[in-house]
């Protein structure tokens, strides 16, 4: 897929200064830029860092796959660039459309941009599409907002855009309501409409999360011609580090609200330089792997955005971990070509590509009970600090209960 | 379905399954709205299945949604009756038991749900959830307090947490517990009903790893219900694949991954991507066309046959067969202790 190389030329060709997003050289070429977003959502108990500094530019034509796991704050940063949060949330840095600043934008002002220069694709086609209006009418509503067209252009165009995303039919389909159409011909819509106005900048959030893997390669399909037809230059955004492979030509990896390495997606997957990413791809169950070896998981969850500490905040986690990591939080810096990681040992990872050798395989466990009740004479109950051996490292890491 | 249902694929001959489903059929009326609710339709969610689990060994019942995975999961402890056919635990019928034998039986076969979220009780504490199936089953004493604290240290829980909320705990420490309250018997089978899939990958690992142990240790038998072909790849001994309510292919793991016959196993592994670019990119995907049909309105002959590839390819004669005749799930001579549910049923390899 990313082997198009309309697609991949802009990537590469860029020998500059990478994604060094707070170099001003070659801003040029970026349809998108993110400089230092950050997101505060104050409640009762505190501030909530949702996104803490995120930098990044979309240049055109190109995929940029943002992983992470729940919390991590990469919905966030989309809503935060679409100007969707609400007013309660404070979003401070920049983010440049071609150069223009869209933070601070007023909502009529941010309209003419929304969907017609940046369009997004939300996770649940069940609620992204209206249950009462047909989907002809949302579609043309679409094209309607920014064009100034006659009610039967918008129709023929409405039709046009079904049939780029796949929709037999779609003359007959035009007239029907949402709840007639499937989970992934729903999200085919939800493309269309993304679509319809030839945006530069598409931000998929988890477009096939909510859809079966058979029905995700269909739409992954559709989204692949819509990113072919609009050459458009695409943020997405997910947590399945195998869409993100097939798909993608750069990844940002997000962890407690902010990047922790971002680079080419070759650079990333076979040779990753902070250690949450590679304990990332040790933890999947591969498909294509025959091995019966353990898988490994990262001990321990993700912290509470709330009053986050200083450090970095994959310490509890880390296998790396030194006292260092507890006082200062380390920088995205340069380590392979236009790949950064924010790590102060990332050296140590330099071909060290087996995870299980960093990340306990845990659960080693040689002394479970094989009857629960007449072990547990023997078996003293372990101290907060002493780990038993079952599910050795998850627990120390889960222990550590608010 | 073939009637007699014979032991399906025994991994190794001579030994006795613990469970054996055959011909499990399990039918939902569809009513009309109003006052008097007559009868309009069938949702015909699970159509005469058959398969056996072995003692120690991990099945993966795997299939997209609707495909009648959860359904079966569900008849297999008789939580919902069957409509028809039968389940046999250690040699008796399930669907045929008194209340009483019923609550004997389920000590011996216990249940995980998919979501650690709603399966524990937000009113009583860890302590107690572990507690109440030793309580139901008149297996609590003196020592009861111990055997949950024991039940917590293996499961990867610190004992010291008991008397805490379900709320106070992330994700994979809930299904954690979920897992303790089911181990708390000590069953001999267990039901997996998507027990990771509600997870972040690296908490998903930990527990998957757990599993595994368990299963070493206690000599469990696992029904893993999955929809995630990669965590079932990881963790069974054979998979079973579903569509549309019927077992279309059963294999050892790594023979279905690497030799599927059915083309929706086929076109299920195909779109399935792989964590690593190189290879991603290289793939050849099938790509279905089309949504799953209606489990109301089932079509005839080989149920796939309105979205098969191969469909698509044959002559007139031959794809009469698909529309007329359901192929039965047997073995096509390509693999051993492989059976397939299709008329033209070819190896084909797509990782």
């Amino acid at each position: 897929m990313t082997s198009d190389s309309a697609l991949t030329t802009p990537a590469r060709t860029d020998s500059g200064p990478g994604d060094a997003g707070f170099d001003e050289t070659g801003f040029d070429e970026a349809v998108l830029a993110v400089e230092d977003l950050t997101v505060d959502f104050p409640t009762p108990d505190g501030v909530v860092q949702a996104v803490r500094g995120v930098s990044y530019r979309l240049r055109s034509g190109e995929v940029l796959g943002i992983v992470g796991e729940s919390g991590s704050g990469k919905s966030v940063t989309s809503l935060a660039v679409m100007g969707l949060l609400p007013r309660t949330a404070r979003v401070s840095g920049s983010v440049r459309f071609r150069g223009r600043e869209l933070i601070g934008l007023s909502d009529n002002q941010m309209n003419a941009v929304r969907g017609k220069k940046i369009a997004m694709i939300f996770q649940d086609p069940m609620t992204s599409l209206n249950p009462v209006y047909k989907i002809g009418y949302q579609l043309a509503e679409a094209v309607l907002a920014h064009n100034d067209v006659s009610r039967e252009a918008a129709r023929k165009r409405a039709v046009e855009l079904l049939e780029l995303v796949g929709i037999p039919f779609p003359e007959k389909r035009i007239d029907q309501y949402p709840h007639e159409f499937s989970g992934g011909m729903r999200q085919r819509v939800v493309i269309a409409i993304a679509m319809a106005n030839d945006p530069d900048v598409i931000i998929a959030d988890e477009p096939t999360t909510a859809l079966d893997v058979t029905v995700q390669a269909q739409v992954l399909e559709a989204l692949r011609a819509a990113q072919l037809e609009t050459h458009a230059a695409m943020v997405l955004i997910t947590h399945d580090l195998g869409v993100v492979a097939g798909q993608a030509d750069r990844v940002l990896v997000m962890y407690a609200g902010k990047p922790v390495e971002i680079g080419p997606v070759d650079s990333i997957y076979y040779g990753p330089q902070m250690p949450y990413t590679l304990g990332l791809l040790g933890s999947l169950p591969r498909l294509d792997v025959r091995s019966q070896e353990r898988l490994t998981p990262i001990q321990g969850a993700p912290p509470s955005l709330l009053n986050l500490p200083p450090g970095c905040p994959f310490t509890p986690r880390c296998p790396l971990a030194r006292p260092i990591c507890q006082t200062v939080e380390p920088e995205l810096l340069q380590v392979a070509p236009e790949h950064r990681a924010a790590c102060h040992f990332s050296a140590e990872l330099r071909g060290h590509p087996d995870p299980a050798e960093l990340f306990a395989t845990t659960t080693a466990d040689t002394q479970l009970p094989a009857e629960f009740g007449a072990a547990a004479s023997t078996d003293a109950v372990p101290g907060p600090g002493e780990v038993h051996t079952v599910g050795g490292a998850i627990d120390t890491g889960e222990e550590e209960l608010p | 379905m073939t009637a007699a249902a014979p032991a399906l694929v025994a991994p190794e001959t001579g030994r006795h399954p613990i469970l054996s489903v055959r011909d499990l059929v399990k039918e939902f009326p569809i009513t009309s709205p109003g006052i008097i609710r007559r009868r309009v339709g069938t949702v015909h969610a699970v159509s005469g299945i058959s398969f056996d689990l072995f003692p120690g060994e991990t099945l993966g019942l795997v299939g997209e949604s609707g495909c009648g995975k959860t359904t079966t999961s569900r008849a297999v402890l008789h939580l919902q009756p069957a409509t028809s056919g039968q389940v046999f635990f250690e040699g008796r019928d399930v669907t045929k038991m008194s209340k009483n034998d019923l609550r004997r039986m389920r000590r011996n076969m216990q249940i995980v749900f998919q979501d650690p979220y709603a399966s524990l009780n937000p009113r009583i504490t860890v302590n107690e959830i572990i507690a109440e199936p030793l309580k139901i089953h008149g297996m609590w004493d003196d020592s009861g307090p111990k055997k949950v604290a024991d039940l917590m240290r293996t499961v990867g829980l610190n004992p010291e947490h008991g008397n805490r909320f379900p709320h106070e705990f992330s994700g994979g420490q809930r299904q954690r517990i979920g897992i303790a309250r089911a181990l708390a018997l000590r069953p001999k089978v267990l039901v997996l009903d998507e027990p990771v899939s509600a997870l972040d990958v690296s908490i998903q690992a930990g527990v998957i790893n757990l599993l595994e142990d368990l299963q070493d240790e206690l000599g469990l038998a696992y029904l893993f219900v999955a929809h995630d072909l990669s965590v079932v790849r990881h963790i069974a001994d054979r998979v079973a694949v579903m569509y549309l309510g019927k077992i279309v292919e059963v294999a050892p793991t790594t023979e279905l991954f690497e030799r599927p016959q059915h083309p929706y196993t086929q076109a299920l592994i195909s779109a399935i991507p792989i964590p690593d670019p190189r290879k991603e990119r290289e793939r050849e995907r099938i790509i279905l066309q089309g949504d799953v049909p209606s489990p109301a309105n089932p079509p005839s002959g080989c149920r796939f046959r309105t979205r098969c590839p191969k469909f698509l390819t044959l002559s007139e004669v031959d794809s009469q067969k698909c529309v007329n005749e359901e192929p039965p799930l047997v073995n096509r001579g390509q693999g051993p202790q492989h059976v397939a549910a299709c008329h033209y049923a070819e190896v084909l390899s797509v990782i």
